[in-house]
């Protein structure tokens, strides 16, 4: 026990939350009876949170509202960190973050990255055969002549996404991925530098953005769709979110 | 003899290390002092940009007039305070002056800072000397004209600013006066909490009386007002739980006030958030009755009330109770709430459109929040709710109209 804690800070961080939390889990019912108090839950906690994502973070109706459970616990917290200090812009989520302090956000990440509802179905896709074509190609490929790494080299070979900072990207859809990689050509989302999204995204073009969008969100939902372990695969370059 | 010599150096070598010791204690003490009386004044606010290095300045502050941006005060000798003496920083928060005598700007609250003591000014800056020093220069403000012009900042010096330290009543207690001195100086509780005039300046006359705070579109209430935040009829616990944890049996913070409590309010002693207290509730004073004011037709009033009644039931009564009794402290009460029933009814809207979180402190480091409205609710919908909600279980508001939601939903966020 002691060896694997030592073995990585950022993982021991989040199991020791996560032990906090199962305790704190514990005393739930019989906090949840005090009178007059609202329930002793993280779920009671993060209502602010899902008219807009879901009771359980598994998204809404709205194509722009993410899906939250599932993805990486490290991932989670680095976005919920950006959207406080304002480095990534929705003002809602800004403002309701602002005054929120670390142990806090990190209990959030944590409590959304332990949800497990079903993937959404996949949507029937409006774009040509073509391009989706074009879509699977540089997800599954890339290319390497105008320097685009393949997608699943970093987010999977089943694009579930690695523990602890990079998110699957099943379960999302076209218009949210376009608007995220386009956030990212434009700068106004950036991650922990070294910035790779920002390397992948800069050399996409209008064109690349719609097909590999368009792709992705026809993909079905994988038996498995948990992140992999840290250190299943090596990245092609390195990720500032992604501590070696 | 030469051993007398060796024991008299000896003793004289431990003596001055203990003298030595003791100074550093002292200075210690100070600094550690200056940290907390920093706290008290809430720099960082201002002088800490988001992501930005502690106190390098460099944060924009929207105004009227344009732009300002805060200064760099680290001990940097190029771009920040690092050649400043303590007598050139207490001639910037006693008199608003640079150290060669030029103007600062009044949105640096050196119009309460005034009322500091030179000691407490003294443990400040012995604090910014010991903190890292980042070189960083700062922002040339962008103002528009003629507001550009710093000469500007006499007129502004004549009508509002009173130049002086801090003088104790003494017809009341030792604890009032500490409350006074810390609400009135460091905490400058009276740049957001008094009406806010056309110059952005503030009526010695008016401080406390509540204002609407330009840029952000918030309402500070009035600290003496019982029929706002005035705290005559609240006990001193709670007062204390809300400006230490944000949290309260009557009421939360939020939105700029929210700031305060994170920042800097959190981190003050009991004795002294006691003080404030004390002096707060000392200061409430009895109000006129309400002016029966609601620029709505009573056929429109009662329309929006009783639609307001089935958006409330529906949205909001699973958290803040179906008589609007809450769960206090984390689902503050609504029934008996003055910072619902205020005649400026900005905030309740608000907090209706954008929902908010109270702000995380040590005494209450896992808030419960409230979701935004403003994609759920139609604006007739939003003030149907904000108009039950201010007249309901006996509360003394007036309804508001869907105009006044509409034209909050464009109000910054940040
Ligand atoms: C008003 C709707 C709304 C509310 C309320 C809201 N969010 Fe969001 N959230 C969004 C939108 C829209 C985005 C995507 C923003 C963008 O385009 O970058 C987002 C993005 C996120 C992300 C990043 C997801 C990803 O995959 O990159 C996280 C994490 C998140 N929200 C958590 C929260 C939490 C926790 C709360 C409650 C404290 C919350 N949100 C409240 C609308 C909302
Ligand atoms: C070098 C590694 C790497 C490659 C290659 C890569 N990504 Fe990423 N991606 C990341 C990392 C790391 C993040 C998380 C960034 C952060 O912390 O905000 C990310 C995040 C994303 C997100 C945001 C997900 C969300 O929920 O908001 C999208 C969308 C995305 N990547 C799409 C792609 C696509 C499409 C490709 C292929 C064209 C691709 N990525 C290739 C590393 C990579
Ligand atoms: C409400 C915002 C605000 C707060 C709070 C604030 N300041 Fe300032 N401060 C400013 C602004 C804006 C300026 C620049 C004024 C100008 O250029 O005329 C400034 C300027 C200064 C300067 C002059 C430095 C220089 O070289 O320009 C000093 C010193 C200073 N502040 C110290 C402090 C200290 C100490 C505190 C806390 C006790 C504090 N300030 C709190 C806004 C603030
Ligand atoms: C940056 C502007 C700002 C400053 C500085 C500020 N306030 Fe406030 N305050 C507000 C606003 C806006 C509200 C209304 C929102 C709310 O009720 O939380 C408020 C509300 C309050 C309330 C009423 C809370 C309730 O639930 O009825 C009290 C009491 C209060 N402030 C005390 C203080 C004291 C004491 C100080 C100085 C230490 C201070 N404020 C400094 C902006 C400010
Ligand atoms: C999930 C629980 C929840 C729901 C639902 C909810 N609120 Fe709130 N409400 C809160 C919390 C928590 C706060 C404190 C927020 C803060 O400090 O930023 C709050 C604060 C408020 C305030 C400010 C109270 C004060 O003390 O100044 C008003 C007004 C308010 N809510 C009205 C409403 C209305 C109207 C609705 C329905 C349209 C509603 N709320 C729905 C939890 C909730």
């Amino acid at each position: 026990m002691v060896r694997f804690l030592e073995g990585d800070g950022v993982f021991a961080r989040y199991l020791a939350l996560a032990v906090a939390i199962a305790t704190l889990a514990a005393f739930d019912d019989a906090a949840a009876q005090t009178p007059n108090q609202p329930p002793d839950t993280m779920a009671a906690r993060v209502e602010a949170c899902t008219p807009c994502h879901g009771n359980r973070g598994e998204g809404t109706s709205d194509v722009y509202f993410p899906r939250l459970a599932g993805k990486p616990a490290g991932y989670l917290y680095n976005q919920l960190l950006a959207f406080r200090s304002g480095r990534r812009k929705y003002p809602p989520m800004n403002y309701l973050l602002e005054f929120l302090p670390d142990p806090y956000l990190e209990a959030m990440a944590e409590y959304f990255a332990s949800e497990h509802p079903p993937l959404p179905p996949s949507a029937p896709s409006e774009v040509s055969k073509d391009v989706l074509a074009h879509g699977e190609l540089l997800a599954t490929s890339g290319d390497a002549g105008r320097n685009i790494p393949a997608c699943v080299s970093c987010h999977g070979p089943g694009l579930t996404g690695m523990q602890p900072g990079i998110p699957g990207l099943l379960g999302l859809r076209a218009n949210y991925i376009s608007a995220q990689l386009g956030a990212w050509r434009y700068g106004t989302r950036t991650a922990k530098s070294p910035d790779c999204m920002q390397l992948v995204a800069g050399h996409l073009t209008e064109a690349d953005v719609t097909a590999v969008a368009a792709w992705l969100a026809t993909r079905p939902a994988p038996a498995n769709p948990a992140p992999v372990p840290k250190g299943t695969y090596a990245l092609p370059f390195g990720c500032g979110s992604q501590p070696n | 003899m030469g051993s007398k010599l060796s024991i008299m150096l000896l003793t004289l070598a431990a003596l001055t290390t203990a003298a030595q010791a003791q100074d550093k204690d002292k200075t210690s003490d100070i600094i550690a002092r200056g940290e907390y009386l920093a706290r008290a004044g809430d720099c960082t606010a201002c002088h800490t940009a988001p992501e930005g290095r502690l106190f390098a300045g460099g944060r924009a502050m929207p105004t009227p007039f344009g732009t300002l941006y805060t200064s760099n005060i680290t001990p940097d000798p190029d771009t920040g305070i690092g050649k400043w003496s303590a007598d050139d920083f207490y001639k910037t928060m006693h008199s608003g002056r640079f150290p060669d005598g030029g103007l600062i700007y009044p949105a640096m609250p050196f119009a309460s800072y005034t009322k500091v003591t030179r000691a407490d000014s003294d443990a400040i800056f012995a604090y910014l000397r010991s903190i890292p020093p980042v070189n960083q220069k700062n922002k040339p403000h962008d103002l528009r004209f003629p507001y550009d012009n710093r000469q500007l900042i006499l007129g502004w010096r004549t009508l509002f600013f009173r130049e002086g330290e801090f003088k104790p009543d003494p017809t009341k207690s030792a604890e009032w006066n500490r409350g006074a001195y810390l609400v009135e100086g460091l905490g400058h509780c009276s740049m957001c909490h008094s009406p806010i005039n056309a110059l952005g300046g503030t009526a010695q006359s008016d401080a406390f009386k509540g204002g609407l705070i330009p840029m952000q579109n918030w309402y500070a209430p009035s600290l003496t007002s019982n029929r706002e935040a005035g705290l005559g009829d609240w006990s001193i616990k709670d007062i204390t739980d809300l400006l230490q944890t944000g949290v309260s049996a009557r009421g939360v913070v939020y939105g700029p006030m929210a700031e305060v409590v994170h920042n800097s309010l959190q981190y003050l002693s009991d004795e002294d958030t006691r003080a404030m207290a004390v002096y707060l509730k000392g200061i409430s004073e009895p109000s006129p009755p309400p002016p029966a004011s609601s620029t709505l037709p009573t056929t429109e009033s009662s329309l929006l009330i009783s639609l307001g009644k089935t958006v409330y039931d529906k949205n909001c009564a699973s958290c803040h109770g179906l008589q609007g009794e809450g769960k206090p402290p984390h689902w503050p009460p609504l029934a008996n709430n003055q910072s619902i029933e205020m005649q400026s009814a900005v905030n309740p809207i608000r907090m209706v459109l954008n929902g908010g979180y109270p702000p995380g402190t040590k005494g209450n480091p896992m808030p419960y929040g409230m979701p935004p409205f403003a994609g759920l609710l139609s604006d007739n919908e939003v003030a149907a709710v904000v108009s039950y909600i201010r007249t309901a279980w006996g509360n003394r508001g007036t309804p508001v109209s869907a105009r006044e939601a509409n034209e909050l939903r464009s109000a910054p966020l940040n």
